[in-house]
């Protein structure tokens, strides 16, 4: 089964072609289903694998398909790497794609550009397992840069709207940045080793033959590419931004896979980070501060999808304080769970969403308990989850993240801690604004409010209990259980410390954790359910303070000033200077300058045929002359 | 016998004349075809200079005892004939059209 790896990007990128070529010539229903079941499949592959490869002994296959790149020294194979790591993610991305792809058909089904979106869909889930699957890190660049073009293309997917399309754009270019510190990685990496396929690379850099900076710099540069495409500081302005696309897309792309790859990336490079200590500090500073500071901007927004974007934000921030700290299978962990309940936060905000016609605005929703059953129940789950509250899946990852923090350095877990404390209160201030209270949009809309159709419900269901469920995959070993995914990924982790926490220890930060939460959501019902504050609904009722972190910080406005406006003002002077006076200049002279003598030429040619003779005749004697004398 | 005798008279008269004279109707060809409107002159100023260098091909064949001078001359004789054939007939035509074989009425196809 293994040998068949291949199949697994091949559905979607068939079901890509089908829907891409003759999708609008489809029903929607036919197109829908080319879409999922494509997914479908490759999950279904994806399983088999996944049991294969837990029964044999032999932890890691590659997979040559063809030889791809072939120039001097440089050789890329086109070969797939099956181990417990990129497995993991397969199923990650091809089971909670699948949901995704089923609920869209549900959330999508009025859009005229139905079978559009399930083309970009099943093109960005291609890209994101060749991103994953890759032996080697140009394989990786090359779905790294596809998801980027996909995640551009639906963020932009209704492109009449101009501001969706800066949003498009801004992710794009931004994602840019971070690309070229991904690039400069890569070949980096192959001037060192000469080699840029992972076994070959990780078995020379522990022989220890690079240098200490060279390491170090290899480590930087890929995280920067991680900052980009996980969105982290100080990249990460892209991502809220991103919410201008459909909400599934939020879900798949922008919470549960594309956005990790970063974390992919940095784990499954982790020796390079486990023998820099500057590069571990520097990625868990970054995470800890995008946690803190993503996680207080998204307790003042209103737009319900903006608070959950921040959220992701804030979460991916704590998965890379968990690599910094080492902890590389922790924040796997965290990655896996994190996809469950943002997956289904995001789907539930949608079916919200769908509910009241497209508002988005907490502010003007309220009482949905009752008209959305469904989702009410299964958004529930998903805050708790999030929440960090027992015995529900982000209690698990987050806890075990937090201890591993605290293990090296007790500032950063105090961010950590202080970040989950934060989370469970916004969370939980949206939650209560969403569904509990007074209904406060208008008669139309409380009018038409309804549960979501069965296709949009049915992934509700499924991502509730893996929310639910999911923290069984990495049970805290103090407890005397198993830490299934902590042993799973241990053959590809190169260098480990072991934990020295006592168990008192851990017992009192778990409790500290739980406890932290659990204020947090007291709080937050106490100002929103019991008192029923509302968030100001304008923004001159806001306090000064509010409304700064409202405008997150400023620091659009902040980048507008001190790098877009300076760019564009250098680049308007090179312009009018460089390319119009000396780039033209050059041209356009050098075209003045052969016109100008061939009108001097011209003049010889007379049409005379007796002046012609005359030049040739005494060009001989010249000729007759010089050689002669 | 009689081949001797012709080489011995042709031989009476210093090479250095027969060059000066080759030279002289070149030049005089050459500068004919560069001066002169009249395309049939022009034509003969070209026999001229063609004429011009087989009188020193033959002069120095006969000079250096070698025939292949002789040949050449042969040669150019011919070519010279099909190239007359072919101009004159050129000639006929260009004088049928415009009524004169002034060559500097011919500057039509420059504009």
């Amino acid at each position: 089964m293994i040998k068949l790896i291949g199949l697994v990007p091949l559905f979607p990128l068939i079901g890509f072609l089908i829907n891409g070529f003759i999708g609008k010539k489809l029903s929607k229903g036919v197109s829908g289903a080319i879409g999922s079941f494509s997914i479908l499949a490759s999950f279904v592959v994806s399983l088999l694998i996944f049991i294969e490869l837990n029964g044999s002994a032999q932890k890691s296959h590659v997979v040559d398909l063809f030889s791809w790149i072939s120039s001097g020294n440089l050789q890329v194979p086109f070969s797939f790497l099956v181990d417990p790591l990129s497995a993991l993610f397969l199923l990650i991305i091809t089971g909670i794609g699948f949901l995704i792809h089923v609920y869209s058909v549900g959330y999508m089904h009025e859009d005229e550009g139905f079978s559009r979106f399930f083309t970009y869909l099943n093109l960005f889930v291609f890209f994101m397992l060749l991103l994953v699957l890759g032996n080697n890190y140009l394989i990786m660049f090359v779905g790294w840069e596809g998801v980027g073009l996909c995640s551009y293309l639906l963020i932009g997917f209704w492109f009449k709207n101009t501001a969706y399309n800066n949003a498009a754009k801004k992710a794009f270019v931004i994602n840019r940045i971070g690309d070229l510190g991904f690039l400069l990685g890569i070949i980096l990496i192959f001037f060192t080793f000469n080699t840029i396929s992972y076994g070959e690379v990780f078995k020379l850099a522990n022989t220890g033959i690079a240098a200490q900076g060279t390491i170090t710099a290899i480590a930087l540069l890929l995280f920067i590419g991680a900052m980009g495409k996980s969105a982290q500081i100080p990249l990460y302005t892209w991502l809220p931004d991103a919410m201008a696309g459909p909400t599934p897309v939020s879900a798949l792309i922008h919470a549960a896979t594309m956005v990790t790859a970063g974390i992919y990336m940095i784990v499954r490079s982790n020796i390079f980070y486990s023998m820099s200590d500057v590069a571990s500090e520097t990625v868990a500073v970054v995470g800890a501060a995008t946690a803190l500071f993503a996680a207080t901007i998204g307790m003042v927004q209103t737009d319900i999808k903006k608070v959950l974007a921040y959220s992701t934000v804030s979460q991916l921030g704590l998965m890379f304080l968990a690599l910094g700290a080492g902890a590389y299978s922790s924040a796997v962990f965290h990655v896996a769970t994190h996809a469950f309940f943002k997956a289904l936060l995001f789907l539930g905000a949608g079916s919200v969403i769908h509910a009241m016609g497209g508002e988005q605005d907490i502010r003007k929703m309220g009482a949905l308990k009752k008209a959305l059953p469904v989702t009410f129940f299964t958004m529930a789950i998903g805050t708790i989850a999030i929440s960090g509250i027992p015995p529900f899946s982000g209690f698990f990852s987050k806890d075990e993240i937090l201890a591993h923090v605290y293990e090296e350095n007790k500032l950063l877990w105090f961010i950590g801690s202080v970040t989950s404390m934060l989370t469970a209160f916004y969370m939980f201030r949206m939650f209560y604004l969403t569904f509990f209270g007074k209904f406060r949009g208008t008669h139309e809309q409380e009018h038409h409010l309804h549960e979501s159709p069965k296709s949009m419900t049915v992934p509700l269901i499924v991502l509730a209990i893996l929310a639910a469920l999911g923290g069984v995959m990495g049970l805290p070993e103090f407890w005397g259980t198993h830490n299934w995914i902590a042993d799973y990924l241990s053959p590809l982790i190169y260098r480990k410390n072991p934990s020295i926490l006592s168990h008192e220890t851990e017992w009192v930060l778990m409790g500290l954790a739980v406890a932290a939460a659990a204020v947090s959501i007291y709080t937050a019902y106490n100002v929103y359910r019991k008192n029923n504050i509302l968030p100001a609904a304008k923004e001159e009722d806001m306090g000064g303070a509010e409304r700064f972190v409202y405008h997150k910080y400023k620091v659009d406005e902040f980048y507008e000033a001190v790098i877009t406006k300076p760019l564009n003002l250098i680049s308007e002077a090179f312009y009018k200077f460089f390319d119009l006076k000396i780039v033209d200049g050059i041209v356009n002279g050098t075209g003045q300058a052969v016109n100008w003598f061939s009108e001097l030429i011209r003049k010889l040619q007379t049409g005379n045929i007796g002046f012609y003779i005359l030049a040739m005749v005494a060009g001989i004697v010249a000729i007759l002359f010089t050689s002669l004398f | 016998m009689n081949n001797i005798l012709l080489q011995s008279s042709i031989q009476v008269i210093p090479i250095n004349w027969y060059i000066l004279l080759s030279a002289a109707l070149f030049t005089i060809g050459a500068l004919g075809v560069m001066f002169r409107r009249n395309a049939i002159i022009i034509f003969m100023c070209i026999e001229l200079m063609l004429n011009a260098v087989n009188l020193l091909l033959v002069a120095f064949s006969s000079f250096h005892s070698d025939a292949a001078g002789q040949v050449f001359v042969f040669f150019i004789m011919a070519v010279a004939a099909a190239e007359v054939a072919v101009g004159l007939a050129i000639l006929t035509m260009i004088y049928r059209n415009v009524k004169s074989i002034d060559i500097d009425l011919l500057g039509n196809l420059k504009n």
